[in-house]
């Protein structure tokens, strides 16, 4: 059915002619390019190379310890506190990177919790944060909640059965591993890893600001210089392809990771796993949750009280805040639906793809060519189509629209980790049952998808619309006198001196987000056990 | 998916309804951000101009001054900016040769700048002096001139800024060139181990400071100013340097050929008269360019006052930006 096909391909015209639309704009502005100049440059070979490795490493550990605990948080059902912490997984990745880093800093910083204790110990005291290690920190910081939650739904996946056997055959935790667990991840987390790799990759405050001097600095950096400092487009053009290029090299070459394997359709009868029982794996599991609560909460906390000590009245009495909080809200709510359509109809057409027409490459290539968007660096973005809307159009009255478009497709990425893996699920257990029943269009998606598929749907939404929430890049583009959104307030505030009214905000701002989580995932995925 | 299309054509359509403009007369400005906060003199400057003149501005606020030049530069001859308000001279000359700007026609000789002004397009409309700011408490002899911060102890630290991405950063660069010449990289070499940290731009570093991090960052000299009349404390204070501070000289330009070249001359000449004057010291922290109404606040007695004031000529910071910033880059990232 050449129907299916539509609503991928309308994604991607959108993603064409937004993505397109700016890089056109950009090589018009810059006139003649002269590809690889920039290369000449042993600084910038140097920085090629360092934001590579950083990336890599940063990846690695932001995903390697995210297996450990999703695995944990998978076999612990009922631990104590666990759907408080998963929500709370959620709020770091969209806080304003400042606002992290300032929480980061309150613990291993110079005179952070760590270095007190230390003090406090009477041992000297350490200074690790502002080099390599202060940008994994902060990365890691950033990105293991992330990937820890969007590794966690591939544990659902295992049905019943699959346990039942297990269970039957006596297997131990390491053999529950290898054999069932790791053929499972195998298939999410180059996915995942790719997403967190794209974002440390574009990563540019975190870098500056941790990383102790010019040294450590990202291809991003020297993008940032070339739009705005040297107004240089076709260096700024080369930049961008290479950030693109090196990105999607990697993320192809981790796609060739994904074993291809069709989920055969089981009964899906409850069953627990044969490993949760024993004393070790409930120490290891216990273990490995607490220390990464400690880890993602404490600079939380630190946000949290921060805020708490600042002028919280005066703060909240602000007409101008609520305002913000209502553009904020709007402005995350389309882009957050926009996404999660655009992602579902172009998820819909790979699925197509791979279970009706046998074409598994092509569907994986769709997906990953669009989540290379990430790469694309918001300023890249909203120059490029600046420069090609500006001439035909009163950009400034179409900005929040832009801005609603941009978010959209910058959350794609994460509207296909989420809600992919379930969706191509539901199309191989109930494909042959539709058929047979009749049941196609909306009254499929009414009976059969919308009722399997509302709570990856509800965290999807959610995690577009915080993300947009927490967004600075795009909104600073087009802003105005009249659209300043939440985070352009927060730092409104910082550029004022108003530093503790600020840290007030971004408490402010961490409860719209979290806000957002708890209501959109429970509204729209409904209740029950994640 | 077609529904969405079609909200999103909805969406944009009343957008562009709803800045549809009236009769009134619009002056459309150009600025950055913190200067239209509402922390920032923009609310206050918009009421007192819009009282005198029956017309409507319109702020059209971008991240910072090198953001400003770099939307001029893409909009060319369609902008819609009447005026600009934001740049500094480190960014006049690109600002001029773009051949956007129109020369103004102000007297402007009651102007009481260190320096003499005499560009025939930009009007400045306020100034400052960088500075090493210092937490008293921790630092309690601070460095007295910039020899002393770059030979100094390594394990006091300071923290700076990208002169890539901020203008700060890129004020501190000049101010060691001014100083330092041909020995500059050599100075950087020197400076690097104080160095705790290069930020992107100033507000991760004086957030940072402000938490502790490191007892010295590089700012204003009227930063303190903010901690004593807001905060009532004298904590934090500027370094006084013995070579001179280097200075930041904030200016605006009027767009030639604007509909609105009229109202926008007005405003220029607003902006150096007491109804702008008045708001600068304390929502953008800076020193007035002209006689404000009652002097400056008594707190600003407390500040510390430039023996020399440093600047290069825009044409000369225009001319050697790049190969100074590429000097910067190859002395710090060793």
């Amino acid at each position: 059915m050449i129907r299916r096909l539509v609503p991928g391909a309308l994604t991607f015209l959108l993603l064409g002619l937004v993505i397109g639309g700016a890089f056109a704009g950009l090589l018009r502005a810059a006139g003649t390019v002269d590809y690889g100049g920039f290369l000449e440059s042993s600084y910038t070979r140097r920085v090629v190379a360092f934001t590579i490795w950083q990336a890599l490493l940063s990846a690695l550990l932001s995903v390697g310890p995210a297996i450990l605990v999703a695995r944990a948080l998978a076999r612990r059902p009922s631990f104590p506190g666990r759907a408080l912490l998963l929500r709370l997984f959620g709020l770091p990745l969209v806080l304003p990177t400042l606002v992290g880093i300032l929480g980061v800093v309150a613990i291993y910083g110079q005179s952070g919790l760590f270095n007190r204790l230390l003090a406090g110990l009477h041992l000297e005291p350490r200074q690790f944060l502002y080099s390599l290690p202060g940008i994994l920190i902060a990365h890691a910081f950033f990105n293991l909640p992330l990937a820890t939650r969007l590794l966690l739904p591939a544990w659902s996946a295992i049905p019943g059965e699959t346990w039942r056997l297990a269970t039957q055959l006596g297997m131990n935790s390491r053999q529950v591993f290898r054999l069932i667990e790791w053929p499972l991840l195998r298939q999410v987390l180059p996915g995942v890893a790719g997403i967190v790799l794209m974002l440390c990759f574009t990563s540019f405050a975190v870098v500056l600001t941790l990383g102790g001097g010019p040294a450590n600095s990202t291809i991003e950096v020297a993008l940032y210089q070339a739009v705005r400092f040297e107004f240089d487009l076709g260096k700024a053009v080369q930049f961008a392809l290479l950030q693109v290029a090196i990105c999607g090299a990697l993320v192809v070459a981790g796609q060739r990771f994904v074993p291809d394997v069709p989920l055969t359709p089981t009964a899906q009868r409850p069953q627990d796993r044969p490993d949760i029982a024993a004393w070790g794996g409930r120490i290891v599991d216990t273990a490995v949750l607490l220390a990464a609560a400690a880890f993602v909460l404490l600079p939380l906390a630190a946000v949290l009280r921060n805020g708490l000590a600042g002028p919280v009245g005066a703060v909240i009495a602000d007409r101008a805040l609520w305002l913000a909080v209502a553009r904020s809200l709007a402005v995350a709510l389309a882009a957050g639906l926009l996404a999660t359509a655009a992602g579902w109809g172009l998820l819909l057409t790979s699925r197509e793809l791979r279970l009706r027409r046998y074409r598994p490459r092509a569907a994986a290539t769709m997906e990953t060519v669009a989540s290379l968007v990430l790469v694309v660096s918001p300023l890249v973005i909203g120059t490029g189509l600046f420069a090609l809307l500006s001439p035909v159009a009163d950009v400034f009255a179409i900005g929040l629209a832009l801005v609603v478009i941009i978010n959209a497709i910058m959350g794609l990425p994460y509207v296909i980790r989420t809600l992919g893996p379930p969706l191509m699920r539901v199309g191989e257990q109930h494909d042959r049952l539709c058929a047979s029943l009749g049941i196609a269009g909306w009254n499929r998606l009414r009976l059969v998808e919308w009722p399997l598929l509302r709570r990856p749907v509800g965290t999807a939404l959610a995690l577009t619309a915080a993300l947009t929430v927490g967004d600075l890049g795009v909104i600073a583009l087009f802003g105005t006198q009249d659209t300043a959104t939440l985070p352009l307030l927060l730092y409104q505030r910082m550029a004022a001196y108003q530093l503790d009214a600020a840290a007030v905000t971004a408490v402010v701002l961490a409860a719209l987000c979290f806000g957002l989580f708890a209501i959109i995932e429970r509204g729209v995925g409904g209740h029950g056990r994640r | 998916m077609h529904r969405f299309l079609f909200s999103i054509a909805l969406a944009l359509g009343s957008l562009s309804a709803l800045s549809a403009s009236a009769e009134t007369p619009t002056l459309t400005i150009y600025t950055y951000n913190s200067f239209t906060s509402e922390w920032g003199p923009g609310p206050a400057v918009t009421k007192a101009f819009e009282a005198t003149c029956a017309c409507k501005i319109e702020w059209v606020a971008l991240e910072d001054g090198a953001a400003l030049l770099s939307r001029l530069q893409l909009e060319s001859k369609n902008t819609k900016a009447d005026l600009v308000l934001g740049l500094d001279t480190s960014l006049t000359a690109e600002a001029a040769a773009t051949g956007l700007f129109a020369p103004h026609a102000l007297d402007l000789s009651h102007l009481k700048l260190p320096i003499a002004w005499n560009d025939p397009v930009f009007v400045p409309f306020d100034y400052g002096y960088f500075a090493v700011v210092y937490d008293k408490t921790k630092l309690p002899k601070p460095p007295t001139s910039l020899k002393e911060l770059i030979d100094g102890d390594p394990s006091q630290k300071i923290l700076l800024q990208d002169p890539r991405s901020s203008t700060p950063g890129l004020g501190f660069m000049l101010w060691v060139k001014e100083v330092y010449g041909d020995q500059a990289a050599a100075a950087w070499t020197r400076l690097k181990p104080r160095v705790l940290t290069v930020s992107k731009g100033w507000s991760e570093s004086y957030a940072l400071f402000t938490q502790g991090e490191a007892p010295m960052v590089l700012s204003y000299t009227t930063s303190p100013a903010y901690h004593i009349i807001e905060e009532k404390t004298d904590k934090y204070a500027a370094a006084a340097f013995a070579e001179g501070h280097y200075m930041q000289v904030e200016v605006a330009g009027r767009i030639a050929g604007s509909p609105e070249s009229e109202l926008a001359e007005k405003f220029l000449a607003f902006m150096v008269s007491p109804g702008f004057q008045d708001q600068i010291p304390t929502t953008n922290w800076m020193y007035p360019v002209s006689e404000s109404t009652g002097g400056l606040p008594k707190e600003f007695g407390q500040l510390v006052q430039p023996g020399k004031s440093l600047l290069f000529a825009p044409e000369e910071v225009a001319a050697h930006r790049k190969q100074w910033i590429d000097e910067w880059l190859q002395a710090m990232s060793q």
